[in-house]
């Protein structure tokens, strides 16, 4: 008989587990036979971690037994293979790091691990997190569970597919450019990228450090809030990592958005744009005027620059964070007669096509000759576009765009070309570049059944109203979730 | 046609700075890529920028301190687990010096 408690959300589950009416032992198996189950038709791990999870969760229900232990204990999670896990394997779905293991934990693993969560498996990504369908994990391609024959999105693919296909209770990802709104809105879950700044990064490996952020995939807004509340916060080996006092989020779920501002920018609803999805987030939008809210037109002029700005800046950055994979201290190593051969052949054996096409491109964007035209353009090009959103936040409290201009796309649909892949994340990307908080959640179905995603996006360290926001649209009970197919 | 935005010729010179091998058919390909990559960026240059500060980072200003103190203790045995390889405690390289 299966019992099936890998389908609750954190916050049912925690309750349960607290009043001992479950196990945190029983909840992970679960999910391991839930894994055992969907991973055929998913390939959402990389790696699972059955027996250390098993460990983790007698360990979990000894500390629920004797009281007061955090809302994360005994939790199952996925954890994104770009987060460093002491003892085990990290391979940024990439040949370079095909047998790494970590002897450290990252920043949010220490601190996930001492509330006393349990750690299910590692998910896979593309390779680096350089993609926005996990077709470029070295590693094999993560399915939707909605639909197998199309992406999970990316690069937190795995992530965002393990999550609804209840293989975990929540995951993590990592967000540059939308990796985690992403897939989170072709997955059907929900996903954050909160304020830059806000979370840790210490043992995530990095990829363009001026925009990555470490976020949480949910069933709800909120077990997002509580994930949020252990993950951010100041950590003093990332001096990026803000020192400003993390609110509990969940305080934040009032449920009420009366008075709440509503931007909704014009170039965010363009043609060629899938109709449903035009049309499910309009309807969003008129949900929240029932509750109370107001919607105001605004303009972010310069959103059509966002993908040259960021392609630019975002490979620049990968190519001086990537240089450190050189064969000599770890990861893959092709000997070669002589050192700098052999740092050009381990690259060439260990990096995948979509990684080096980004290396080439960042490396020319900062070469001698090329720096002003291309590296600084597009850093100035990023002063306007976060200028847009300052203009716009004088005229409303938060922005609701659609989080991609379609549904998840067939797998190999856009392989062939990069520019086209590439412009699935036009309406996630400023938002990195800007800095600011966005949240992905579900609004809807398209004819094909397949989960539309809408984007909340707040000023920096407005995640409360992010969640405020998206809690009170769930408890509309205007979007009714549809069991996936898998 | 538009005009070819990088030669072959760069494109091997880009690979050597960035360290990077690439076969004959690579470099085709990457060419290509690049090209169509850079044609694109060029929509940068319809904006005047000329008054416009660069954005390096969207962070808090200012680097916090903290105190310099020892967290972890040496580890060597860690440290090497994952070397390609070793002498000892040391990680082993090809010759560079004659």
């Amino acid at each position: 008989m299966t019992s099936e408690l890998n389908k609750l959300t954190i916050a049912e589950a925690s309750a349960k587990l607290r009043a001992r009416e479950i196990t945190a032992t029983q909840l992970t198996r679960d999910c391991l036979d839930r894994i055992a189950a969907a991973e055929p038709k998913l390939h959402a791990f990389l790696t699972v971690t059955e027996k250390e999870a098993l460990e983790q969760a007698r360990a979990a229900d000894a500390r629920l037994a004797a009281g007061n232990a955090p809302a994360l204990c005994g939790i199952p999670l996925g954890i994104k293979d770009i987060y460093a896990t002491k003892g085990v394997r990290t391979t940024c779905a990439s040949r370079i790091l095909e047998n790494f293991v970590p002897p450290f934990d990252a920043t949010v693993i220490e601190r996930l691990r001492s509330d006393g969560a349990v750690f299910v498996g590692k998910t896979n990504m593309d390779e680096f997190a350089m993609g926005s369908s996990t077709e470029n994990s070295a590693f094999g391609t993560t399915t939707n569970p909605h639909d197998t024959a199309r992406v999970a999105g990316g690069s937190s693919g795995g992530s965002a597919a393990a999550v609804a296909a209840h293989e975990c209770l929540a995951s993590l990802g990592t967000d540059t450019g939308g990796s985690i709104r992403e897939p989170a809105s072709f997955c059907g879950v929900v996903g954050i990228k909160p304020t830059y700044s806000r979370v840790s990064r210490f043992g995530v490996i990095a990829f363009a450090s001026s925009l990555d952020q470490v976020g949480p995939f949910t069933k709800s807004v909120r077990d997002a809030s509580i994930l949020m509340r252990t993950l951010a916060g100041r950590d003093v080996r990332d001096s990026t990592c803000s020192a400003r006092p993390v609110p509990d989020y969940e305080n934040a779920l009032t449920g009420d958005v009366k008075g709440l501002r509503i931007g909704v920018p014009r170039e965010y609803f363009v043609e060629g744009m899938q109709p449903e999805v035009e049309k499910s987030v309009r309807a969003a939008l008129k949900n929240y005027k029932s509750l109370g809210a107001s919607t105001v037109e605004i303009s972010l002029p310069h959103t059509g620059y966002a993908i040259a700005a960021y392609y630019l800046l975002a490979t620049a950055e990968a190519s001086a964070n990537l240089a450190r994979y050189d064969g000599i201290r770890y990861g893959l190593r092709v000997n070669a007669e002589d050192n700098i051969a052999l740092y050009e052949t381990t690259r060439a054996h260990g990096f995948g096509p979509e990684v080096k096409r980004r290396i080439m491109l960042g490396t020319f964007a900062l070469s001698a000759g090329y720096y002003d035209a291309y590296y600084l353009k597009a850093q100035k090009v990023r002063t306007l576009i976060r200028k847009d959103f300052e203009h716009a936040f004088e005229k409303c409290d938060l922005i609701i765009t659609p989080v991609a201009p379609t549904t998840a796309f067939k797998i190999g649909e856009k392989m062939n070309d990069p520019l086209t892949m590439y412009l699935s994340d036009i309406f996630t990307i400023s938002v990195n570049l800007a800095g600011l908080p966005g949240m992905a959640m579900p609004c809807g179905y398209d004819a094909n059944n397949l989960p539309i995603g809408m984007q909340l996006i707040a000023p920096p360290f407005a995640e409360e109203t992010i969640l405020r926001a998206g809690d009170a649209f769930e408890r509309t009970g205007a979007f009714k979730p549809r069991t996936p197919a898998v | 046609m538009a005009e070819t935005k990088i030669t072959l010729e760069q494109v091997r010179h880009v690979a050597r700075l960035a360290r990077l091998e690439l076969s004959a058919s690579d470099e085709q390909r990457i060419r290509a890529d690049m090209d169509e990559m850079l044609a694109y960026v060029d929509k940068l240059n319809e904006l005047d920028t000329k008054d416009v500060a660069p954005t390096t980072q969207v962070g808090e200003a200012g680097t916090p301190m903290r105190d310099d103190e020892v967290t972890n203790r040496p580890d060597a045995e860690a440290m090497l687990a994952n070397a390609p390889s070793r002498d000892r405690n040391y990680f082993k390289v090809p010759k560079i010096i004659e």
